[in-house]
């Protein structure tokens, strides 16, 4: 066995049954020190910052038509204006402008739905953890359930029944969150369940509620910061999408989804009505990716499975 | 084996039931379902007509269990907007879905599995990484944004493709793009997890140690066993091209079963959606009890789980 541990790096194998006891040589290449991804960290604070001070950035109002300043292109292109850096849509109204109040709708709905739909499988995946027995396997028949079935469809059934809105789209989403969610923290609580400090805990006396909520629940905040993380990007792409088939927050206020929506159907004379929102959608979720994998790696690198 | 496809059988039963009760219930949360149910200028008449047909003056469980019964008999209700029997207007729609899928899921297969086992067999390289980022920037890309920038890019701008409807083969070629995309991704992360895994495993080792070549283990040892959990997702993959296409129809004016669905919500056509709904669930559930029994199959171990 110990020919197996030693590390590769020592003495490079030379023959052929050497070699193929001691793969995957690769194992044990050099394994990066994940770098501080300031990149993406550069693109969300700045998509945060336009959020929050939306009414102070905005060069016009996201919503007042101009209908004499039509589908106008961006400014660096031939026949666009200084005033609409990045152009106008079909009504007149700056594109920049939507793109800056659209971001705080995306970042909303993410703060929400992660933190209803989080926190309802936070929950449910510390009580199916820790009480287990029939409790757990109820809960768990649940999430399986929730995974085969495709949560967007509930989320449009909801917007037609209940309306558009935030709140319904805040459940709709959430819906979608909350069984990845129980479904891992149930993982980690089954270990921690073994451990002494919750024997313990439970021979001086605690309750189950208590041991819950003080003893289990600090010890899975890590795992549960970096699950919000990874599904910030899920949240945001859901919100577009619901949004781009009618069934997000209801037009005049800008959304991203809804600004592709409107824009598509005129792809031919004024791309940018629907490709610069798609643009600042992708680059958010992909700084927002890129930062929750260096996170997880961080925190919590047992979760790289997922 | 009988006792497994059985015990998925009930399993399936009870979850279809749970989402005919949630859609039930949902339908009669704001109310009275009959102004969903009707188009808005619809009279007193109709209104009363149809309370009494749905059997909305018992009380709900009897309401419930006339919209199981009917449901049952195929009976779903009927489309507000095209005055057809939902039901029908789902299955006159779903060959076109149908035709969609499949082409969808090889493109993901055929791009997402090589790209996998060449990120395996090259981790941490460059190959590695350039991998990955194709996967983590098919996941960030929208895909109806997708749709749209293909239209812009091959149809506005080089004029090569078409950008809408059904026809000739070249109609397939951006949808399927667009709802393959996201699939290549999780293909191939997980292709490349599950080769790392049997890579490590004791055959392979052993394989290597009889000194056969490398191409033999790699493709007949290590790939082969990589593709069972591979195979698994089938089914997940299957419902989320099913939902998937609900976006990509509606870009590509597609007229399938996801447009169905995106018209029945943007023309709040309740008894519509409230279908797609219930027939779709049917589908997902059907697909995936399919791949579970062949995978029980292939991989004896399952059975016992």
């Amino acid at each position: 066995m110990a020919i197996i541990e030693r590390p590769s790096s020592v003495g490079r194998q030379r023959w052929s049954l050497w070699r193929a006891m001691v793969w995957p040589r690769r194992e044990a290449a050099p394994r990066r020190t994940a770098r501080v991804p300031w990149i993406p960290i550069v693109i969300i604070s700045v998509i945060v910052v336009m959020a929050i001070f939306a009414p102070l950035l905005a060069p016009h109002s996201p919503i007042d038509q101009t209908l004499r300043d039509k589908l106008l292109p961006p400014a660096w292109m031939l026949g666009g204006k200084d005033k609409y850096l990045l152009g106008t849509d079909a009504f007149g109204r700056d594109i920049l402008s939507r793109l800056i109040y659209g971001a705080r709708v995306s970042l909303i709905v993410a703060l929400l739905a992660l933190t209803v739909g989080g926190g309802v499988g936070l929950a449910i995946g510390i009580v199916a953890g820790y009480v287990g027995g029939a409790v757990d396997s109820i809960l768990m028949r649940l999430v399986d359930a929730a995974f085969t079935f495709p949560a967007i469809l509930f989320a449009l059934l909801l917007a037609v029944t209940m309306g558009q809105g935030l709140g319904t789209l805040v459940i709709a989403i959430s819906l979608l969150l909350w069984a990845t969610f129980a479904r891992v923290i149930r993982g980690e609580v089954l270990a921690l369940r073994q451990r002494d400090f919750v024997a313990l805990a439970k021979v001086r006396g605690c309750s189950s509620l208590r041991i819950m909520a003080t003893h289990i629940l600090p010890n899975v905040l890590n795992t549960f910061m970096v699950l919000v993380t990874l599904n910030i990007g899920v949240v945001i792409i859901a919100e577009a999408t619901l949004s781009f088939l009618g069934a997000g927050i209801p037009p005049p206020t800008p959304t991203w989804g809804l600004m592709i929506s409107e824009g598509r159907g005129r792809i031919a004379e004024a791309w940018w009505v629907a490709l610069i929102p798609g643009i600042a959608i992708t680059l958010l979720v992909l700084s927002v990716n890129l930062f929750g994998d260096w996170l997880r790696d961080r925190l919590d690198p047992r979760l790289r499975q997922l | 084996m009988k006792r497994f496809i059985a015990r998925r059988l009930m399993q399936g039963v009870v979850l279809l039931f749970m989402v005919a009760t949630i859609v039930f219930f949902l339908g009669r949360l704001t109310g009275n379902p009959v102004d969903l149910m009707l188009p808005e200028d619809a009279t007193a008449e109709d209104r009363a007509q149809l309370t009494q047909t749905l059997g909305l003056d018992g009380p709900l469980s009897e309401q419930f269990l006339i919209f199981i019964g009917k449901a049952l008999h195929g009976d779903l209700g009927t489309s507000i907007r095209m005055k057809q029997p939902a039901a029908e207007a789902f299955f006159d729609r779903l060959p076109n879905t149908l035709l969609l899928i499949p082409w969808a899921l090889l493109l993901g297969m055929m791009l997402g599995i090589p790209l996998g086992v060449v990120a395996a067999l090259n981790r941490g390289g460059w190959l590695d990484r350039a991998a990955g980022t194709v996967a983590v920037l098919g996941v960030a890309m929208p895909s109806f944004w997708l749709g749209v920038l293909l239209i812009f890019v091959f149809s506005v701008e080089l004029g090569w493709l078409p950008s809408s409807r059904m026809g000739g083969p070249q109609h397939y070629i951006l949808p399927v793009i667009t709802l393959g995309t996201f699939l290549v991704a999780g293909f191939m992360r997980i292709t490349r997890s599950a080769m790392l895994e049997v890579m490590e495993s004791e055959f392979v080792k052993l394989a290597r140690i009889k000194g056969l070549s490398e191409t033999t283990v790699i493709w007949k040892h290590c790939l082969r066993n990589a593709l069972i959990p591979v195979l698994t997702l089938w089914g997940v993959f299957v419902g989320n091209l099913i939902t998937g296409a609900i976006v990509t129809e509606t870009v590509f004016a597609w007229p399938g079963i996801g447009r169905l669905t995106y018209e029945a919500v943007i023309y709040r056509d309740f008894p519509l959606l409230q279908a797609v709904i219930i027939l779709k669930s049917i589908l997902i559930l059907s697909i995936n009890l399919g791949v579970d029994i062949l995978y029980a199959y292939v991989d004896p171990r399952i059975r016992l789980a």
